[in-house]
């Protein structure tokens, strides 16, 4: 990510949410995107999603430029290589979790129904949740609904993992439970970017980026990283 | 992304919203059932309008004075309708080459009388040949003989109404004299009833008399009122007619370019006219049926419009998940033809039980055609892809961080 410029013209004025904001995050990082509201944090997540594309600079997603990208390419790229993580879970409604998780799925026409079926059911074993496939997304729990959210962003195998202020729906031992799981996938090799205005999230992670008025303020490698399930055990446990 | 995907997506968003599916479908199968029973009654009327009128013998030609000046053209003087005789009714019996039978026509109104009874009728003076002409028949008795022609014997053949109004007691007329104004007639027969017509004449008011007897004895005059004749097959009536108007012109002495001071008309002519007049009424109803139909695309259009609003979340997630606009746009189309063509197959069925109902429990003459059922399937098809169209479009438009974001 080289330079990278987004510029919004409302009304008459423009407004500029990055201003060059430049960095390379590397294969199997867990980096947190820090920032206050307004310091450019969704922006920015919007075009490592390619959701959005910069104004100017250049952003390469696993060597492939996405600037210049139609928006048919872009939610192809999207449909590869990214996985999304909401804050509000995103899930369908009525929705069994396996159907949740083949969503990205049946967007692929070259998975057969067969291959599609057996990754959602393997991502969301590997997201504990192997024995609720089949409830639907209305008789989960908060943290289950995470799971099925983040089962649903494992399963076509994504070069990175986008979360959005993944935990911040969940109390604090849902929170630190979800955090387990992303330490486990970073564990796995897995690249994770991670983004909230949390500042305790950012000691569990590999990289912390700061950002204030869409420019980055300091990018740090933790050297110092907590770990989550160890801070869970010391979590009283919900009563339900 | 494969179309059996798209299929399965747009088929769960329906069962997830069953109720509101159904609700959407009701416009589309009212609409639908409505054009199919209305066209069903329209084409049933003309069939047995048709029925109706080959009943009256579809075969019939009339062949009546003067000029046929078409609609409004009443220029016809006493002199002019004097132009066909017995001669012309004479060359046309042995000249005529596709003809079944021929008769005379003459008629005259008045009095019947029985006994204390009477009935205000006519009389009408035709040949033997009438009766196939007019697919008659003589239930009991006899037909007047050719002998009776001869001599314009004072027989007559009474039709059921007449029976019924000189007859009340039900005693048989057979043998019995009636009288026509002051002429004494004697009953040789009775023809079968044939009920009214379609347009409502009743075919059993007539009284059947030689037309010798009625030229001479009732309205003393030596020329015809007209002439029927029966073509061999239906298919002949234009040959037929040619055949006849060549006799015609040659008996009336009409050189070349001259006018004709006749006219002949075929039932098939009538039939036609009868049945355009029942198109239009068809065609009528099935705009009214068509117009609901049209209504319950409207409410597809707005249900699906409403749905893309209430679904913006949902297709920011299928967007940001990888589905593209046309993913998109492809399933909303799919759901809105799906509702559609469902609600057709349904109101299809509605449409053909509905009518089958009418024919038995009104017994209203109903016909279901199967272009009127691939029809109405393809509007609604059509309606479908039309007014899912938008909405869909709208739906592929949205920005997905927008669409995600939205509450």
């Amino acid at each position: 990510m080289d330079n990278i410029r987004r510029d919004f013209v409302v009304g008459e004025e423009v407004v500029h949410a990055l201003r060059g904001v430049s960095f390379t995050i590397n294969e199997g990082e867990f980096v947190t995107i820090m920032g206050t509201s307004g310091s450019g944090k969704s922006t920015l997540l919007n075009i490592l999603g390619c959701l959005d594309t910069p104004t100017s600079g250049e952003y390469k997603l696993d060597g492939t430029p996405v600037r210049t990208m139609s928006k048919p390419q872009r939610a192809i790229l999207r449909n590869r290589k990214i996985g999304f993580v909401f804050q509000n879970y995103n899930l369908l409604a009525k929705t069994t979790a396996v159907e949740n998780v083949e969503l990205p799925l049946m967007y692929n026409g070259s998975v057969s129904a067969r291959e599609r079926r057996e990754r959602a059911v393997t991502a969301l074993q590997r997201v504990g949740l192997g024995d609720r496939l089949n409830h639907k997304s209305n008789q989960m729990s908060g943290g289950q609904m995470q799971r099925v959210a983040i089962a649903r962003a494992l399963v076509n195998d994504p070069a990175v993992i986008l979360a959005d202020e993944a935990t911040g729906n969940l109390d604090t031992r849902t929170s630190f439970e979800i955090l387990v799981l992303f330490q486990e996938l970073h564990a796995e090799g897995r690249t994770i970017i991670f983004v909230t205005h949390n500042p305790e999230i950012a000691e569990y992670s590999t990289r912390t980026i700061n950002l204030r008025d869409g420019k980055v303020r300091d990018d740090v490698v933790n050297h110092k990283i907590l770990n989550a399930a160890e801070k869970l055990a010391t979590l009283p446990v919900n009563d339900d | 992304m494969n179309g059996t995907n798209l299929f399965k997506i747009a088929l769960k968003a329906i069962n997830n919203n069953k109720m509101r599916s159904f609700l959407t479908m009701l416009g589309i199968i009212i609409g639908v059932a409505s054009v199919i029973t209305m066209l069903a009654i329209g084409q049933g009327s003309k069939q047995s309008i048709k029925k109706n009128i080959s009943e009256m013998g579809s075969n019939m030609i009339m062949i009546n004075p003067g000029a046929d000046r078409g609609p409004g053209g009443a220029r016809q003087s006493a002199d002019e309708m004097q132009t066909l005789t017995l001669k012309d009714y004479q060359d046309i019996v042995d000249q005529a080459k596709y003809l079944s039978a021929v008769s005379p026509n003459v008629s005259s109104g008045g009095q019947l009388i029985f006994g204390n009874n009477n009935y205000q009728s006519s009389v009408t003076g035709v040949s033997e040949g009438y009766l196939t002409i007019r697919q008659l028949t003589v239930e009991s008795g006899t037909m007047f003989t050719e002998a009776d022609i001869k001599s314009a014997a004072k027989v007559c053949v009474l039709g059921k109404t007449i029976v019924d109004n000189l007859f009340p007691s039900g005693a048989d007329p057979i043998g019995q004299v009636i009288r026509f104004n002051a002429i004494p007639m004697k009953v040789v027969g009775v023809l079968k009833s044939k009920g009214y017509n379609s347009m409502g004449m009743d075919q059993d008011d007539i009284v059947l008399a030689p037309y010798s007897t009625v030229m001479k004895r009732v309205l003393a005059q030596n020329y015809l009122q007209g002439i029927y004749a029966s073509a061999l097959t239906e298919e002949m009536t234009d040959i037929a007619i040619k055949d006849v108007t060549n006799i015609l012109r040659t008996n009336h002495k009409l050189k070349e370019g001259e006018e004709d001071n006749f006219s002949i008309r075929s039932q098939e002519e009538i039939s036609s006219m009868m049945t355009s007049t029942m198109d239009m009424l068809t065609i009528l109803l099935a705009c009214i049926a068509g117009i609901s139909l049209i209504v319950g695309g409207i409410g597809i259009m707005n249900i699906m419009y409403v749905s893309v609003t209430e679904r913006t979340k949902e297709i920011g997630l299928r967007m940001s998940v990888g589905a593209r606009g046309i993913d998109i746009l492809s399933q909303f189309l799919i759901e809105a033809i799906l509702i559609s063509v469902t609600g057709g197959v349904i109101g299809v069925l509605i449409g053909i039980g509905l009518s089958m109902l009418m024919k038995t429990v009104l017994h209203w003459p109903v016909s279901i055609q199967a272009w009127t059922v691939l029809l109405s399937f393809l509007v609604c098809t059509i309606t479908g892809v039309f007014f899912g169209w938008y909405p869909a479009k709208k739906a592929a438009n949205l920005d997905p961080i927008e669409a995600i974001r939205y509450e």
